[in-house]
């Protein structure tokens, strides 16, 4: 199925980085809601398994010239090259334990498929694999508060973001039992990090639906860009943009911010290269 | 037979075939796979139905509302409460692990009693036994006023009954932790001469002038806070961050003003002055001004001086002119100033309070919307009036030791003769969250009979005598009130939403019980069985729709009139506490920094909050400080290097971290972390920076107002 036919869903999201405040309640509701386990020593993050975390970035200037923004980063859900649904670590997964879904625009992982080879890890651009290496410990008591919607994970094997992948299957069968064939509704599925988020800076629904608020914010232009053919549904918002999105990855999680040093530091640009870049919005606000 | 090398070829090239062919590689690897696969040590949580339960969360100040997903009676999950009205669905990352907090490693699963140096489990019926006989031989010895109690805070029943407790006993010696709610309430009782508190409309005011608020640190009711903050671009509104450090506040900010710490009072007072001298002030609130207004306004004009202010506080002069003038021009949509440093649940300090405060009395923008509200105390609970006896009057006509926790710690300790006999702990880890911890826990160590009703085997749990062991937050009623600043007035029950994993109690029911267990006028001022009978009575106005919706929206409007401003305090113009030290031996300035993934409060943090937290901050078991670049190459410190940070009240080793947003000659250190619990995921990891700081009491209000410490480092 093309994921981009009348019934296919393409979830994605879009994140203020000028309301996110770094408070950290993603993190820790998508820690919550996936029975992510918790180790001693959390702090070598190389390790530390995070499906959504949240980077601090600063502008690198002298005090009192310095600024400061948080950037979450949950799985990007990269539909590949020319949006085939090619993800750079579906491609190469040798147990089919990662695969693109054309219905909805997830990357799915099956713990019980992985082996632990992590070429998919090495194959990510956004770190947003995680490797156990060690079998998840709770404390005495503390299995009693893991959800049944998440199997918990075995050392060996990869996790990432599923974008919430178990509410999406919850409200599926809600829509089914209620007589419907598809999800309309925004409200309807929601990742837990979307939900917790106190600011109110993630924003998640349907791309392909234009009464959701993602695409109004996002405008994706569904067409390749003229100069790079790999890249498609880019931002036609001028303070929108994806991460190192001129790879041709097409991420579905955009971010969004006023602020030009946070724009330039999505991707890595040479001399001169950042100028046309921020031009080609036709905008150069910030 | 003869192995030429064409037959070795061919069998070579037979054989690498043979294997490629062969499905045996592939198979081998397949099984090893699944041969060392350990699904069966993972764990497959049981399924069932979903249910939601509804309650409100009472870890911080803010009490928001919670949704607890539960599968059978298994809570799994918290997210927050749709139409809550103080957070409307937002939850922090402290009210999500709520759920952990209920399988803590460090929580008391039984009452305790030392015997030595370690605990022994009693049953609840000893426990209260014995504290009676304690406290029963203290109060024959004439000496009621001897039991003294340190809470959290004094909102609630379950905080009133112990305050009640230490009335029907005879003592007046209940403490309260430092916090935003007492010190708003203070200002309001200087200023206005009310019994009120201090609301700010955040969600409408054109302009924020914040003196170091953290409104994203966790100050106030933190959910409430962020979502004002994330409003602000929709609608307009500008933050303008006064403080020494770049905080995400003051980055997420419209602008930042660095500031000398503990100067906020002074650039406060500079503006006034500004708006004064060039009549900016409104008209029509100032004939609510009262009789020392002109003795005000001359004192600031001849001592808060743009010149001498921006001496004082390093604001450049056009700078204070400039935000005077922005804060009367952003009027026209109401600007409000708001002040405590970070969460504002450490060092406060009257002067700057009433300095602030005096910003939006000048601007009018008392009582309207997006302005300051002067709301009364909410006081849905009416408790009869305590029964006294003998004994009781006597305790009750001491003078209370202090006004405030830590001068009630610093005080007992200087005496020979034990001024304090017995002391309750609730709902407060002093021994860890006051400055001088240390010096605090000496003194509690002296305290002849201490009772804890902590949850966990916390700093002050440790020093007890008696452990009565609380319900944590998901498993317990009680009623909570939201306060911080909040203008809308709202009361949450919150319920057990899961059966207590372990023995312990409510300590609302616990203080009944114990009070009960006592004859006379004591178990007289507790007619009740137990904190939901307690309620059912002294909330009886709004019991039924508590009890049925979970909570009871009290007031949300402004109040109609406007109360009286009363300038004395600050015509006075009220000195400004001075660190503790000497500038020439200490050159730094140590400052508590406050971070929102780290619990502060009587709770630590849990597991989850500490893996949010960043490898600056906890690296392995270290501690960190933030350095400005150009003060730590001065000295020779490289970044993640261990340097030693020596105060008067101690010395620790930490790695520095380089930080460009913090001021040239301060260091910063994270405020909640450095626990002495049975607790691998917080314990020992970095150090508790109240260590380093000595108290400095404000003349006066008493309070603590040590913003930070005077400190120098070397390379460890």
């Amino acid at each position: 199925m093309k994921q981009n036919n009348k019934q296919a869903h393409k979830f994605g999201m879009v994140i203020d980085l000028d309301k996110c405040t770094g408070c950290g309640s993603c993190m820790v509701a998508c820690m919550s809601e996936n029975n992510v386990p918790v180790k001693e020593d959390e702090s070598d993050k190389k390790d530390s398994i995070t499906w959504m975390r949240v980077y601090k970035l600063n502008n690198n200037k002298p005090f009192p010239e310095t600024e400061i923004c948080y950037l979450p980063r949950p799985c990007q859900h990269c539909s590949g090259k020319g949006d085939h649904g090619h993800s750079p670590c579906v491609s190469v997964c040798p147990a089919t334990a990662t695969d693109y879904d054309y219905s909805t625009g997830i990357v799915s992982q099956i713990y019980t498929r992985c082996f632990g080879c992590r070429y998919c890890m090495g194959a990510c651009p956004y770190h947003a694999r995680y490797f156990n290496w060690w079998d998840p410990k709770w404390p005495d008591g503390m299995e009693s508060y893991l959800s049944p919607n998440v199997s918990p994970r075995m050392r060996g094997v990869v996790e990432k973001c599923s974008f919430c992948f178990h509410r999406y299957q919850l409200a599926k069968e809600q829509v089914y039992y209620d007589g419907e064939e598809r999800i309309e509704d925004e409200a309807a599925y929601q990742t837990a990090c979307t939900q917790a988020c106190p600011a109110g800076a993630i924003v998640f629904g349907d791309l392909n639906n234009p009464d959701h608020q993602v695409t109004q914010i996002v405008k994706p232009n569904p067409h390749p860009e003229h100069d790079n053919h790999d890249v498609v549904g880019k931002s036609r918002n001028p303070k929108v943009f994806r991460l190192l999105e001129r790879l041709g990855t097409n991420t579905k999680i955009y971010y969004m911010s006023e602020r030009k040093w946070v724009r330039k530091l999505g991707d890595n640009y040479l001399d001169g290269e950042w100028e046309k870049a921020d031009n080609h919005h036709g905008s150069s606000h910030g | 037979m003869k192995v030429d090398r064409r037959s070795f070829l061919g069998l070579g090239l037979g054989a690498a075939a043979g294997v490629a062919l062969s499905p045996v590689g592939a198979k081998l690897t397949d099984d090893s796979s699944i041969w060392t696969q350990t699904w069966f040590l993972t764990p497959v949580p049981e399924d069932g139905e979903i249910t939601f339960e509804p309650s409100v969360c009472s870890l911080c100040p803010g009490k928001c509302g919670i949704n607890v997903r539960k599968i059978t009676n298994r809570p799994v999950k918290v997210d927050g409460l749709e139409g809550y009205p103080v957070n409307d669905g937002g939850i922090c990352l402290h009210g999500i692990s709520a759920i952990q907090y209920l399988y803590d490693p460090s929580r008391v699963k039984t009452p305790m009693k030392r015997n030595g140096d370690t605990f022994e489990s009693i049953s609840w019926e000893t426990a209260i036994s014995e504290i009676k006989q304690k406290l029963g031989d203290i109060r024959k010895s004439g000496s009621a006023s001897k039991l003294a109690c340190v809470s959290g805070d004094d909102k609630g029943s379950v905080a009133q009954l112990f305050q009640r407790f230490l009335s029907a006993f005879g003592s007046n010696n209940f403490y309260t932790m430092p916090n935003l709610e007492s010190a708003l309430a203070l200002t309001a009782q200087t200023m206005h001469g009310e019994d009120a508190t201090i609301a700010y409309d955040l969600e409408n005011a054109g302009m924020i002038l914040s003196f170091g608020a953290g409104l994203i640190e966790g100050w106030g009711s933190p959910v409430s806070c962020f979502k004002a903050n994330a409003s602000k671009k929709d609608r307009g509104s500008k933050l303008y961050q006064i403080e020494a450090r770049l905080s995400n506040t003051a980055a997420n900010a419209d602008k930042w003003i660095p500031v000398k710490p503990g100067t906020e009072a002074d650039l406060a007072l500079g503006i006034c002055a500004v708006i004064l001298k060039e009549k900016m002030f409104n008209a029509e609130y100032a004939q609510y001004f009262g009789g020392n207004f002109n003795k005000f306004a001359a004192m600031v004009q001849n001592k808060y001086s743009v010149a001498n202010v921006s001496q004082t506080t390093g604001v450049p002069e056009a700078e204070i002119a400039k935000l005077a003038n922005l804060f009367v021009k952003f009027n026209k949509s109401k600007s409000v100033a708001i002040c405590g440093r970070g969460k504002a649940n450490d060092a406060v300090s009257l002067k700057e309070f009433a300095a602030v405060h005096a910003l939006n009395c000048l601007v009018g923008n008392i009582n309207q919307k997006g302005g300051a509200w002067i709301l009364p105390q909410n006081e849905y609970l009416q408790f009869p009036d305590v029964v006294t006896d003998d004994a009781a009057d006597k305790g009750l006509s001491a003078k209370q030791i202090s006004t405030s926790a830590t001068g009630f710690f610093s005080k007992i300790k200087a005496t020979s003769k034990p001024d304090i006999e017995a002391l309750f702990v609730v709902n407060a880890n002093p021994c860890h969250n006051l400055h001088d911890a240390k010096y605090i826990t000496d003194v509690v160590k002296q305290v002849p009979f201490v009772v804890s009703f902590s949850s966990f085997m916390d700093e002050t749990a440790k020093q007890a005598d008696l452990i009565l062991p609380s319900h944590t937050c998901l498993e317990m009623m009680q009623d909570l009130p939201s306060g911080s600043g909040v203008t809308r007035q709202v009361v949450g029950l919150s319920k057990p939403v899961v059966d207590p994993v372990f023995d312990t109690k409510n300590p609302g029911d616990a203080i009944i019980e114990l009070a009960k267990s006592f004859e006379g006028s004591i178990a007289e001022s507790f007619p009740w069985d137990d904190l939901e009978g307690c309620l059912s009575e002294v909330a009886s106005d709004i019991w039924d729709t508590l009890s049925e919706d979970g909570h009871v929206v009290v007031s949300d409007k402004a109040p109609g009139s406007l109360p009286s401003v009363d300038f004395s305090f600050l015509a006075e113009n009220p000195a400004t506490a001075a660190l503790a030290g000497d500038n020439n031996e200490y050159p730094l300035i140590l400052i508590p920094i406050d971070n929102m993934r780290v619990a502060p409060g009587a709770q630590a943090s849990s597991a989850f909050a500490v893996k949010t937290v960043a490898d600056t901050v906890i690296k392995g078991k270290d501690g960190f400080i933030e350095i400005n670049p150009a003060t730590a190459k001065n000295m020779g410190i490289k970044d993640g290097s261990e340097v030693k940070v020596t105060t008067p009240s101690g010395s620790v080793v930490v790695r520095a971290t380089y930080f460009h947003g913090i001021m040239p000659g301060y260091i910063g250190m994270v405020q909640g972390l450095g626990h002495d619990m049975n607790n691998m995921y917080v314990a020992d990891k970095g150090v508790n920076v109240n260590e380093l700081i000595t108290p400095v009491f404000e003349t006066g209000s008493g309070l603590d107002a040590a913003f930070g410490s005077v400190a120098k480092i070397s390379k460890a």
